[in-house]
Parts: C-alpha cells; sequence; structure tokens
C-alpha cells in the first residue's frame, strides 16, 4: 500500500505536471527548430509570438463568451484556437515580408538575423503589452478537473490523491495529435520533403526545383501553428502573463537546443528532458521516501537537490553542459 | 575638423535635446537622464569592445552588470559581526571546499588522458562536492540569515568607500568572463549568444537566492554615497551662499526679507539635489572618458588592427600566426569587466541593489539596441547610442502620451480607447525601441555613427 501511495505521489507531483509541461515546451521548441534548420537564425522572438498568438486566442474567447458561445465541458479558447491561428499565420507572414526576408534575399549572417529577430521581439512586446495589459489573464472555462483528488481517494482508498486537470490531458492530447501530424508532413508529404531537403543543403535544394518562396511560406504557417498552439495551451494550463512567456523563451531555446537544432523530433523529445529534469531537480523528496523506507530511516530534511528557485537554473545548467560536450545535441541536429 | 562633423554633430544635437529637457521639464530630470546615459555608455563601450572589435556576440550583459552591483555592496555595506560569528566559518569552509575542488579537477585534467572514466569521475566529483557544499553550508546559512534578518541577514561587506566597488565589480566580471570564455567561446556565433544569455540567468538566480550573500530578493538599500548628501548640503554655510550668488539676480527682485528667506529655501532644496547629481556626473563622466581614451588608444593601436583582423577572417588572422583563442577570452574578459565598472556605477548611484530588477529586457536587450543604433565598432557611436536610446526610453512615455492625445483629439475624456492607450502609455517605449532597431538594422546596418578605418 505505502509502494502505491508513493508511486501515486510522484505521479501526482511529478510525472503529470512535467509531461504537460514538456508537452507546451516541446511545441515551442519544435517552433524555434523549424525556424532554425530553414531559415538559419536563432529567433528571439518566439516567446512573444507565442504570447501574441496566446492574446488573439483570448481575445477571440471572450468574444465567443459574450455572445453566449461555449464548448460545454471543454474550455472555450479549443474554439478559438483556429480562428486565432488564421490570423496568426497572417501576422507571421506580414512580419516575414516587411522584416526578414530582405535579409534572406541579401544573405546576412545569422547573427544578424538573430539582431533583427530582437527588434520584432520589442515591437510583438509592446504591441501584445498594449493592447491586453500585462497582467495575468486566465481564460480556461468548463469543467476544470478530470478526477479530483479527493475523488481519487474516495475511489482507490490510498492516503495520495491524484488530480489530473482536464487543460492537462487537453495539453498532452493536442500535442500529442499535432506533432503526429507534423512528422506525417514533414516525413511523407512532397512538401515536407522538399522542405527537409532545402533545410539540408539549401543549393542543392534549389538546383533540384524547389521554390523556396514555398518552403518558406509553409515555415512560416508551421511556426503560427504551433506558436498558437503552444501558447493557448500554456496559458490555459497556468496562466497568461506577457512576462512569462518572455520568460519561457529561455527553457525552449534550452530543449531546442538539447534535442539538437534543426532536428524536429530531437526538439520535441528535448522538451520533455528539460521539463522532467527540472522538475525532478526541484522536487522535495521527503514525503516519498517517507512512504518507501522504513520508520526509522525517515529522513529529517526535505530531500530536495535544489531549491525551486532555481528551476530555471537546472535547465540552463543542461543545456549549457550539453552545449559544451555535444555541441549538436543529444539527438544529433541540423537533420530536419 | 570635417571628417569629424558628423560626430561634432550628432552629439551637438544629444547635448541640445538633454538640455531642451532641462529647460522645459527641470534640470533635475535632464541630470538625472544625463547620468543614466553616462551608464548606459560605459555599458554600450563593454559591449562594443566585444561586438565591434572581435565580433563576439555578449548576451550575459545582464548578469555582468548584476556582478558589478554585487561588488558594490560587497564593498561599501559594513561587516555584520554577529552573522560572521554565526556562520562565517561554514562559509570559508565551503570556500575552501570549492577551491579544493576546482583544484582536484584541473589535476585530473591534467594528469589523466581523455577517457570515459575521467569524464566520469569528473562528473561524480562535482556532485559528490555540491553534495558536500550543501550539508556544510546549510547550517551557517541558516545562522547567517537568522540574524536580524529584517535589516541584516548577511554577512555584510567590508566598510570601504564604494568608489573601490567600481574596481572590484571590474574583477568580479573578469572573472566571471574568464570562466565563461573558457567553457563557451568555442561556440558558433548564435549559440554563444543564447549560452552567454542563459548563464547570465543563472547569476541573477544566485544573487536573488542566495540572501547570505546579498540579501537577496530583500534588496540592500542606504549604501554609502561618494558624494554629500541632500540633507547634509542644504544645512552647509558654503553652500546656501553658492545658492544665493547664482540666483543673486532672481533673489533682489524679493524686498520682503521673510519671503526672500522662503525662496532662498526652495532654491536651496532644489539646488541640493541638482548639485548631488552634478557630483554624480562629475565622477561618471570621469570615468566614461578614460575609458574612451583607452578604447580608442587600444582600436589604433597594432592590437587593434589585430582584433579587427580576428574580427573580419579568423581563419586568415590565424595563419599569420595570431592566436585567436587566446586573444578572444581576453577581449571577453576586457569588454565584461567594463560592463561590471557600469553596473557598480549604477548601483552607486541609485545606493540601493536590487537583484529581482535585473532582467534581460533591460540590461541585455536594450543595450545591444544601444550598441546596434550607435554603431558597433566605433567608440563614439556605442556611447552615442547609449545616450540616444537611454534618452528615448525615458522621453518615450511623455512623447507618446502626447501623441496619443493629438491622435484621439476628437474622443472624450471617459473614451474606452483613449483611456486604454493612456494606460498603456509605458509599453510604448518597447514599441519605440523595436521600431528603431529595426529601422537602423535595415537602412543604415553600421549604425547611425558608423565605424571608421583609417588607413595611414
Amino acid at each position: 500500500m505505502d509502494f502505491l501511495n508513493a508511486i501515486i505521489l510522484l505521479l501526482n507531483y511529478i510525472f503529470v505536471p512535467a509531461l504537460t509541461y514538456g508537452s507546451q515546451l516541446a511545441l515551442g521548441a519544435i517552433f524555434v527548430t523549424l525556424i532554425y534548420g530553414i531559415l538559419r537564425f536563432a529567433n528571439f522572438a518566439t516567446g512573444d509570438m507565442m504570447a501574441f498568438g496566446t492574446m488573439v486566442t483570448i481575445l477571440i474567447t471572450w468574444y465567443f463568451q459574450s455572445l453566449g458561445i461555449s464548448l460545454g465541458v471543454l474550455p472555450t479558447a479549443l474554439l478559438a484556437i483556429p480562428f486565432a491561428i488564421i490570423f496568426m499565420i497572417g501576422y507571421m507572414l506580414f512580419v516575414d515580408k516587411f522584416v526578414f526576408s530582405y535579409y534572406r534575399v541579401n544573405k546576412s549572417p545569422p547573427v544578424q538575423l538573430a539582431m533583427v529577430s530582437i527588434g520584432v521581439m520589442f515591437v510583438t512586446q509592446a504591441v501584445v503589452r498594449i493592447i491586453i495589459g500585462p497582467s495575468d489573464r486566465r481564460f480556461f472555462d468548463g469543467e476544470k478537473f478530470i478526477i479530483k483528488a479527493g475523488e481519487f481517494k474516495e475511489m482507490t482508498g490510498l492516503n495520495e490523491g491524484l488530480a489530473i486537470k482536464s487543460s492537462q490531458v487537453i495539453t498532452i492530447f493536442v500535442t500529442l495529435i499535432l506533432v503526429s501530424i507534423l512528422f506525417w508532413f514533414l516525413n511523407k508529404t512532397k512538401t515536407g520533403k522538399s522542405m527537409r531537403a532545402y533545410s539540408d543543403n539549401e543549393d542543392l535544394a534549389l538546383l533540384s526545383g524547389i521554390d523556396p518562396k514555398r518552403v518558406v511560406m509553409i515555415t512560416w504557417i508551421i511556426a503560427g501553428i504551433l506558436a498558437t498552439i503552444g501558447g493557448a495551451l500554456y496559458g490555459l494550463d497556468k496562466s497568461f502573463k506577457p512576462f512569462t512567456y518572455f520568460n519561457n523563451m529561455l527553457p525552449i531555446f534550452a530543449a531546442a537546443i538539447v534535442g539538437g537544432i534543426g532536428n524536429p523530433f530531437g526538439a520535441f523529445l528535448g522538451g520533455y528532458v528539460i521539463a522532467f529534469s527540472e522538475i525532478f531537480i526541484t522536487y522535495a523528496y521527503k514525503k516519498f521516501f517517507m512512504y518507501i523506507l522504513p520508520k526509522s530511516m525517515e529522513p529529517e530534511t526535505l530531500v530536495q537537490l535544489l531549491s525551486t528557485d532555481y528551476k530555471f537554473a537546472v535547465s540552463f545548467s543542461i543545456l549549457v553542459i550539453v552545449l559544451l560536450y555535444r555541441p549538436n545535441g543529444i539527438f544529433k541536429g541540423k537533420v530536419l | 575638423m570635417r571628417k569629424n562633423l558628423n560626430i561634432i554633430v550628432a552629439y551637438a544635437i544629444m547635448m541640445g535635446l538633454i538640455i531642451l529637457v532641462g529647460i522645459f521639464q527641470s534640470w533635475n530630470v535632464a541630470l538625472s537622464i544625463f547620468n543614466m546615459c553616462l551608464i548606459s555608455a560605459v555599458m554600450t563601450m563593454g559591449a562594443n569592445v566585444q561586438w565591434g572589435y572581435a565580433g563576439l556576440i555578449n548576451f550575459g550583459l545582464m548578469g555582468y552588470a548584476a556582478l558589478g552591483g554585487l561588488a558594490a555592496v560587497l564593498i561599501s555595506v559594513d561587516p555584520v559581526p554577529e552573522a560572521w560569528r554565526a556562520g562565517g566559518f561554514d562559509i570559508l569552509m565551503c570556500l575552501w571546499l570549492i577551491i579544493a575542488m576546482i583544484f582536484i579537477i584541473r589535476f585530473i585534467l591534467k594528469n589523466f588522458e581523455k577517457t570515459k572514466i575521467r569524464t566520469y569521475g569528473i562528473a561524480a566529483i562535482i556532485i559528490a562536492g555540491i553534495v558536500i557544499i550543501r550539508i556544510t553550508s546549510e547550517s551557517g546559512i541558516e545562522a547567517i540569515e537568522a540574524v536580524n534578518p529584517s535589516t541584516t541577514g548577511f554577512l555584510g561587506g567590508l566598510g570601504l568607500p564604494i568608489v573601490f566597488s567600481w574596481i572590484v565589480g571590474a574583477f568580479f566580471a573578469a572573472g566571471l568572463a574568464f570562466v565563461v570564455g573558457k567553457v563557451a567561446l568555442g561556440l558558433r556565433a548564435d549559440y554563444l549568444a543564447i549560452a552567454t544569455l542563459l548563464i547570465s540567468e543563472i547569476i541573477i538566480a544566485i544573487i536573488k537566492h542566495e540572501d547570505w550573500l546579498a540579501r537577496g530578493v530583500k534588496n540592500v538599500i542606504g549604501l554609502d554615497r561618494p558624494v554629500p548628501y541632500e540633507v547634509n548640503l542644504q544645512t552647509t554655510e558654503w553652500f546656501i551662499n553658492l545658492v544665493a550668488k547664482f540666483n543673486s539676480s532672481k533673489l533682489e527682485l524679493i524686498y520682503n526679507i521673510s519671503d526672500k528667506q522662503t525662496a532662498l529655501n526652495q532654491l536651496v532644496i532644489e539646488g541640493s539635489s541638482v548639485f548631488v547629481k552634478l557630483c554624480y556626473s562629475g565622477l561618471f563622466l570621469i570615468v566614461v572618458i578614460a575609458l574612451l581614451i583607452v578604447t580608442q588608444k587600444a582600436l589604433y593601436s597594432p592590437w587593434g588592427r589585430m582584433m579587427r583582423a580576428i574580427r573580419d577572417n579568423e581563419e586568415a588572422a590565424n595563419a599569420m600566426g595570431k592566436n585567436v583563442v587566446k586573444q578572444h577570452l581576453l577581449i571577453f574578459i576586457l569588454g565584461s569587466a567594463i560592463v561590471g565598472i557600469a553596473g557598480a556605477m549604477l548601483v552607486t548611484q541609485d545606493g540601493l541593489f536590487t537583484p529581482g530588477s535585473y532582467r534581460p529586457m533591460r540590461y541585455t536587450f536594450l543595450i545591444w539596441v544601444m550598441v546596434i543604433v550607435g554603431g558597433s565598432g566605433n567608440n563614439f557611436g556605442a556611447i552615442l547610442g547609449g545616450f540616444a536610446v537611454w534618452f528615448l526610453w525615458i522621453e518615450a512615455a511623455p512623447i507618446s502620451l502626447f501623441l496619443i492625445n493629438l491622435f484621439t483629439v476628437g474622443l472624450p475624456e471617459t473614451h474606452e480607447l483613449k483611456v486604454h492607450l493612456i494606460e498603456s502609455v509605458p509599453y510604448f517605449r518597447y514599441l519605440l525601441m523595436g521600431m528603431g532597431l529595426l529601422i537602423i538594422m535595415r537602412y543604415r546596418p553600421k549604425g547611425i555613427l558608423p565605424e571608421k578605418i583609417e588607413i595611414k
């Protein structure tokens, strides 16, 4: 019984939150990696683009709510996301046309493009804050929990409860569907293959008749989809605050690089690597050991490797170590 | 003379703008903008040395600035003897442990061949070391933080004049830059940018959460000043006389003695804060001019030419027998040290150290905007960038307020859109910065004052 309790404890406090957080990071990391692989620059505006997509989702959700449209037990935001995606794709193509394409045509070095993306970051951040303000916004509605901790205890008769929020399930579910479609697209369709070819060797791809404009456009379209869904899922699960989105850029970068930048599958796994290590290392295991160890050996301290204050520092340290010893990432980067 | 015309014109315009602020807003505001401009200028010079001279991209400026600020605290605050008695021994023990760990790792790296066992051994030593350090330090840290937590709760500093911290801050930053440079400089440009950005976040996390060091997010306030206090000045005779002399024409117009006295008092209060700010300006100007002379000399020296050669073509410079790795490390350290000075200056001016306020937007990306806008590779350009961008950063709010009022003049005061826009005035500065950066990058990629290399 104690053993079961210990497992439920880990499931509740580590596994489910890490899986959710990892999915959110994974979507962002694939976004970063696609831009890096095909457009060849580090996009510092990632976090703010996601914030922008979320903001549009929230505004549309509010509009739907004012009209009285809802999805019943599911959050209304799910209905708003497709519209937000359309808007976001327009935004991405707009930014590309008026900002990035100039440097791409001139074959500027990647560093210059990264600088330009900082300009985009400033502007996007300003627009988000001007439109919706810097404060915390919650836009989740519908049924909050799938299983409540109390109900779970009653059902199983265990001491530890397992709470699963519906936003967590939605996040994991949507991520899996989206990522499967994306990988199918990249690996099986002709357009996806041409994108991979372009990422692998630009000159060769051009020689074999691949239209670079089309590849770039599709990349931005996918980026828009990923940014909106990734951002909206994070906002549904936690809350929407522009500053947190900016900060999330850092673990997202870490995930993309750990997974091998330019490699979407690596980025996908990288998201989970970062999320799990962040939560594993900063979780206090005292209660866990209380369950599995005999009474005499009970730990006195919290048995926490690092305090939760260092949550971000953990992922960054992993990144720095990976960069130094395996600069191509765990899963070998630059093969889209 | 003609060659430098654009520099002179640009600086004249900048000074003119600050003077306009002095006339239309107040001299207090103008001087505080000027002082922050000077500090920003020091930071941009640091970034410029790295980016403009050597093409190294350092997004970790925030971390070095924070270390400079930490130096200001550790130098100027009086030591807390109770805390030292309570936990000083443990902390010193930890310091020794860390040093011992570094030496053991160095020893292993030198004397053993690179094998898997060595790598795992080093990892094991680091993990064991962290665990041991945590165990030794825990009780000490608790004891230190328990000493009068509302006002101290940390070890305190050395109690020296705060100006020393400018040098110490440079050394702190240089030390960090040495470590970061050793491990990260081999990375490609954009990887280096991300790595330095993340390392600086780690530094901030440590400063924020290690309360025994500098009180963490509880902030250290009331640091000593290198300049007189306003309150003291207001009662000093020579200062009152000075103010009276400056404003004699104004005061002569008032005949009533008591009215004259109140007017004089008002002037003294205003004058004292202006005077204090002038003192700071003087100190900062000395630093800026000294750094400008040194960096300018370096830029036109054989060393500066070598750096440019390395920047423009690493392989060729390498083939000519220049040690690229060593020079990169050197310039990374120098640039970071300059940023460290700026960090210490900033804390000196504010008189408080608030680790929570170090955010990448303000201390990394904004400084980069300054460098790019001003003109990388050109010291005058970098300083001008610091001035122009900081000026805009501060004046963006009044400017955008004015514009909003202008465009919504037809709307009633309580109109929803107008109220919303006026509430979000502080965020227009980001918009302005971003647009500025994008426009400069597009139409004047070398900055307002581009790099000029004279070949004689």
